[in-house]
């Protein structure tokens, strides 16, 4: 360990920090205020870290397991500002709850760190250490509102489901140390492909294994089932936690991994992916024309979502990542948008996530109305929005690649997710109940939050040159 | 910078509109009402002030252009660019933009503001669409178009609204994103062959193309343009849409959204892909033949006075469709006039039905009946428009339909003849809604008002635009000409060269035309005031990229009665 690696690992350092720092100012003082203002600043001060970061030290391997490099930090930004987003949303959420409210910060600062480690990790053993960190720490967040009932149950299935999960990750890790030797992913990508069929059997069954594991942090199909559960049971900062920064950072590994390993000679990995892709496409899409729950129509977008950003997975290339980890930042702000309208209209004893919680709320709070109408344009990929460009940049990069299958699964579904989002935006200009109570007052962070996101929404939406540069320059550590 | 100015006045006016509908109902009436008539006039001042004649004279393709960088990276460029189909469809725009807020002063009611604003924005981004050179810029209006029309239909529609609104969006998204994904091939074929990656519209002309991959890109482009037009099988949205939207977006669909799908087709499916889409054309005038029609006799079947209006509109557009794939400076000036005259008069009736609708509650024609008595006024703009309709001589319509038919002949008789009988089947349409509307027995026992003061002007209006194009339509045509001639050249161009037309030569192209052309083109017909187009001239001409013609020397009836019309874009080449 050299100054320089101590260096390339400040932005992780101060989250363990102000996780620790957190928990010990819990000790002295009980403060709700003060503490979402510790964490606020030990996220600030790591996202400042890591933009730093590239100008100090670039792509450097710290111990054999992690690799800070720029696509770590690209991802790790992604990731770490959106954490910061939830926790500002958390607090006036939280303030309405009653309870102890100061652990769920702590919780939050250690998944971020948990993810941050994922997206940097270039060993299984950081890979899964990571992991388990993140999902220890969510198990306890979706149980944070423990008086309701749904929110026990959504902390339950997660538990069981994420850990099945992660046993099929390890098995899957230990059969491809057992035919690699190595559990470094550039070991691993180096493994020729001219042994024994036995052999090579061991080793896609591994990796198919691990597939399993990831499918299912990722939620794609067959993986799902946990997914409407637990968001809507979750309490709603907790579900964009679960929406954003969990499936982020596993598709950062999971883009790192494949880039190292040349996936296209498997031929029966991208099968198995455009299947997956596809399947989980349509299903999440289709799925989500059934339900009457906020929550849960975006738990089904969120399946076909990821589903969408398989493409430029299966594309591969500068292009394809890029636009990834373009999709990715315009969908968490979408999505932390989205869910931080049903954060800022949730009441002490449930969270709004019925169509008659949004009934009229054009006409009651046309401010809300707009930005949420906004966030649903923008999962529906209409330009002028940050999902537009995201998807846009989806089908350059599998045009480019010629994925046509997948393309034409991307452009079909979501023609199709059109209804329900419109669905949603139909309710809000509902004119006939005139009666009902006026909407409830937001708070100041709450629309100061929700402002932000919007605003970036039409940036990102209207001016994506710098992302998109930003983007290129970053990933290009992997390829 | 005035094209933009074009574009942002409605935007920046549907923002104040709807800030202002809190304080008064009113005051979003006249800040969209100022804004389309500031609109109207920059495009009138253009117009009128030759900046056309003068940006000709230099020998530009283009009336105005504004091209900044807007994502360098990528080779998305914010170009703008307006020549005279633009032009004409910008002043259609703003002129229908302002008859639109004139017809929901007293229809909408409710959430006034707001409706002003979803109003202005789809004003916009249809001007946009009219302006875009950039295909991916002009993918980004063709849905700002969406959204707000889908708002304008949901909030302020009829009964069925919610159906016809979802309906809309998902046909009109679903063929976008076709679209989209051939913009995309378009741009990485041409990026892959020449190395330059970009979406304008110059650059991208004449990208070398397999006849495969021309087809399969022209067809995304001609699908996602076909709905919009709507073509027939894809029509399915139409009848739906604008029989529950408000009067406002009825007459904003018909008179201006359906146009952006017949612009598309002029614009970019043909000069991108001239093979692919000659080969395409029998299939094409099909269509359109089926589409006209298909829409009349379904028009006559309707009960909904607003449907059958809406029907009427297929039947109208098949009109333009067929002059397009005609592909001649006949059919194509005729389909432009058709787009202006279908645009005005299918407004107006529209306009109409939501007058009626407003005074007794329904638009069901089973149950008019005799309002010429109650009220006269009404009953003889009716009787005008229903005539506009079914193309009377004299009145803008059938300029269009004729100049189309004359067109299209050359490339199709039997379709020519075919499609005439669309205009046999109109007239039965028109006057079935005089008849049941406003003759026959009063069965209808609610009162029905006269045409107060505002409609009737706005009525006015349109009669004297309607009137003015019947009469003399050199003005119309004269802008279109060049424009029309441009994008002929190019296609003729590419289609005798196989080669990549430039810019540059692009440009030359027009100048030596618009030469080449220039005394006789004046001689002719431009100076010649109202009845005289239609003299006795022995002047023969020849039709320019005429591609489907067997030959131009076939001395057929038709072709001497063209002849004797010395029309545009002919020319003296003999």
């Amino acid at each position: 360990m050299t100054i320089m690696d101590m260096v390339a690992l400040v932005p992780l350092m101060l989250l363990a920090l102000t996780a620790t720092g957190v928990v010990l100012l819990m000790a002295f003082c009980r403060c709700h205020r003060t503490t979402v203002l510790v964490t606020l600043i030990g996220m600030g001060l790591s996202i400042v870290a890591l933009a730093l970061l590239p100008f100090v030290c670039v792509n450097r391997q710290v111990t054999p397991v992690l690799m800070i490099d720029t696509y770590a930090v690209l991802y790790m930004g992604i990731l770490f500002v959106t954490s910061f987003v939830i926790a500002a949303m958390s607090y006036t959420y939280f303030e309405k709850q009653e309870g102890r409210k100061e652990e769920f910060y702590a919780l939050l600062l250690m998944a971020t760190l948990g993810a941050g480690v994922v997206a940097a990790s270039c060993h299984f053993v950081s890979f899964f250490m990571g992991l388990e960190t993140l999902s220890v720490s969510l198990y306890a967040m979706v149980a944070y509102t423990r008086k309701r009932q749904d929110s026990i149950e959504a902390a339950f299935k997660y538990l069981m489901v994420a850990a099945a999960s992660a046993a099929f990750l390890l098995f899957g890790m230990a059969l491809v140390y057992a035919e690699s030797g190595s559990m470094e992913f550039t070991q691993i990508a180096k493994l020729r492909l001219d042994m024994p069929q036995g052999n090579l059997l061991v080793l896609l069954a591994g990796c198919g294994l691990m597939v399993v594991g990831i499918g299912f942090k990722l939620a794609l199909v067959p993986f799902h089932l946990w997914t409407p559960d637990v968001y809507e049971g979750a309490p709603a900062p907790v579900t964009a936690y679960v929406a954003t920064v969990s499936k982020g950072a596993m598709f950062a590994l999971l883009m790192r991994y494949f880039a190292q390993v040349d996936m296209h000679q498997y031929p029966s990995l991208i099968f198995l992916f455009t299947l997956i892709a596809v399947v989980s496409m349509f299903f999440g899409n289709l799925l989500a024309l059934l339900q009457n729950n906020i929550k849960r129509i975006l738990a089904y977008s969120s399946i076909g979502n990821l589903g969408y950003v398989m493409v430029a997975f299966l594309a591969s290339g500068k292009i394809a990542a890029t636009a990834a980890a373009v999709f990715l930042a315009s969908y968490f702000i979408t999505t932390l948008g989205a869910m931080g309208i049903i954060t800022a209209l949730s009441g002490k004893d449930r969270d709004a996530d019925s169509f008659e919680d949004y009934r009229g709320l054009f006409w009651k709070s046309p401010w809300l109305a707009a930005i949420f109408t906004a966030m649903l344009l923008s999962l529906a990929g209409i330009p002028l929005t940050a999902g537009f460009i995201g998807k846009f940049l989806l089908l350059e990069a599998g045009e480019e690649s010629s994925v046509w299958i997948s393309i034409a699964a991307l452009v079909i579904s979501s023609s199709i997710g059109l209804f329900y989002y419109l669905r949603i935006v139909l309710t809000m200009c509902d004119m006939s109940d005139k009666e009902s109570a006026p909407a409830k007052p937001v708070s100041l962070t709450e629309n100061l939050v929700l402002s932000c996101l919007f605003i970036a929404l039409l940036f990102v939406g209207i001016f994506p040159a710098p992302l998109i540069h930003v983007a290129e320059t970053l990933v290009a550590s992997i390829l | 910078m005035m094209l933009i100015a074009v574009v942002l006045i409605p935007m920046i006016a549907g923002l104040l509109a709807w800030a202002a509908g809190k304080h008064s109902p009113n005051a979003p009436r006249w800040i969209s009402l100022a804004a389309m008539v500031i609109d109207l006039t920059i495009l009138l001042t253009m117009w009128n002030g030759r900046v056309a004649f003068e940006a000709l004279a230099g020998g530009g393709p283009w009336l105005m252009e504004v091209n900044l960088p807007w994502m360098p990276g990528l080779g998305i460029g914010f170009h703008l660019a307006m020549d005279g189909i633009s032009l004409l469809m910008l002043i259609l725009s703003a002129f229908l933009g302002i008859l639109s807020v004139g017809c929901s002063w007293t229809e909408i009611k409710e959430k006034v503001g707001f409706f002003h604003f979803n109003l202005m924005w789809v004003l916009s981004g249809i001007m946009g669409v009219f302006l875009a050179m950039d295909l991916f810029l002009f993918y980004c209006f063709w849905e700002l178009m969406l959204v707000p029309m889908y708002f304008l239909i949901v909030i302020w529609g009829h009964e069925n609204r919610i159906y016809a609104a979802i309906k809309f969006f998902i046909f009109t998204q679903f063929s976008g994103l076709l679209m989209l994904l051939a913009i995309l091939a378009l741009y990485f074929i041409h990026g892959h062959a020449t190395g330059v990656y970009s979406f304008d519209y110059a650059v991208l002309l004449g990208t070398p193309l397999t006849s495969t991959a021309a087809k399969w890109i022209m067809l995304g482009f001609f699908i996602a343009f076909a709905v919009k037009l709507p073509a027939v099988p894809v029509h399915n949205w139409l009848p739906d849409a604008h029989t529950e939207a408000p009067t406002a977006g009825s007459v904003i669909l018909a008179g201006l959204l359906l146009k952006t799908g017949a612009y598309g087709l002029i614009r970019f499916v043909v000069p991108l892909f001239p093979q692919a889409a000659m080969d395409f054309a029998p299939v094409a005038m099909f269509l359109a033949v089926l589409g006209i029609i298909y829409g009349a006799v379904l028009s006559f079947a309707q009960t909904d006075l607003k449907r059958l209006v809406a029907y009427s509109s297929i039947s109208h557009m098949g009109f333009v469709l067929l002059g397009i794939f005609a592909w001649n400076t006949l059919g194509l000036q005729g389909a432009v006039m058709q787009m202006i005259c279908h645009g005005l008069g299918t407004g107006a009736l529209f306009m109409l039905v939501g007058a009626i609708q407003e005074r007794i509650h329904t638009r069901n024609i089973e149950i008019m009946g005799g309002f010429w008595t109650a009220a006269p006024r009404m009953g003889a703009v009716a009787m005008f428009f229903a005539m506009a309709s079914l193309g009377l001589p004299g009145l803008g319509n059938f300029i269009g339909e004729f100049l189309v038919l004359l067109g299209s002949y050359r490339a199709s008789v039997m379709w020519t003849a075919i499609a005439s009988l669309g205009l046999v089947l109109g007239s039965i349409y028109s006057l079935w809604i005089i008849q049941k509307a406003f003759f026959g027995p009063k069965d209808n026992e609610a009162h029905v008002s006269d045409l107060a003061k505002r409609e009737l002007a706005m009525f006015a209006a349109l009669m004297v635009a309607l009137v003015w194009l019947g009469m003399y339509p050199a003005p119309v045509l004269r802008t279109a000409d060049p424009a029309v001639t441009t994008v002929q050249q190019v296609v003729e161009k590419q289609l005798q060269g196989g080669t990549k037309v430039t810019m540059g030569n692009f440009t030359d192209l027009g100048q030596e035309e618009i030469a080449s052309s220039k005394t006789p083109r004046n001689d002719n017909i431009y100076s010649f005031p109202s009845f005289t187009w239609v003299r006795t001239c022995t002047q023969s001409f020849t039709l320019k990229g005429d591609k489907f013609s067997t030959s131009a020397s076939e001395p057929d009836p038709v072709l001497r009665l063209g002849r004797s019309l010395a029309l545009p874009g002919g020319g003296d080449k003999s």
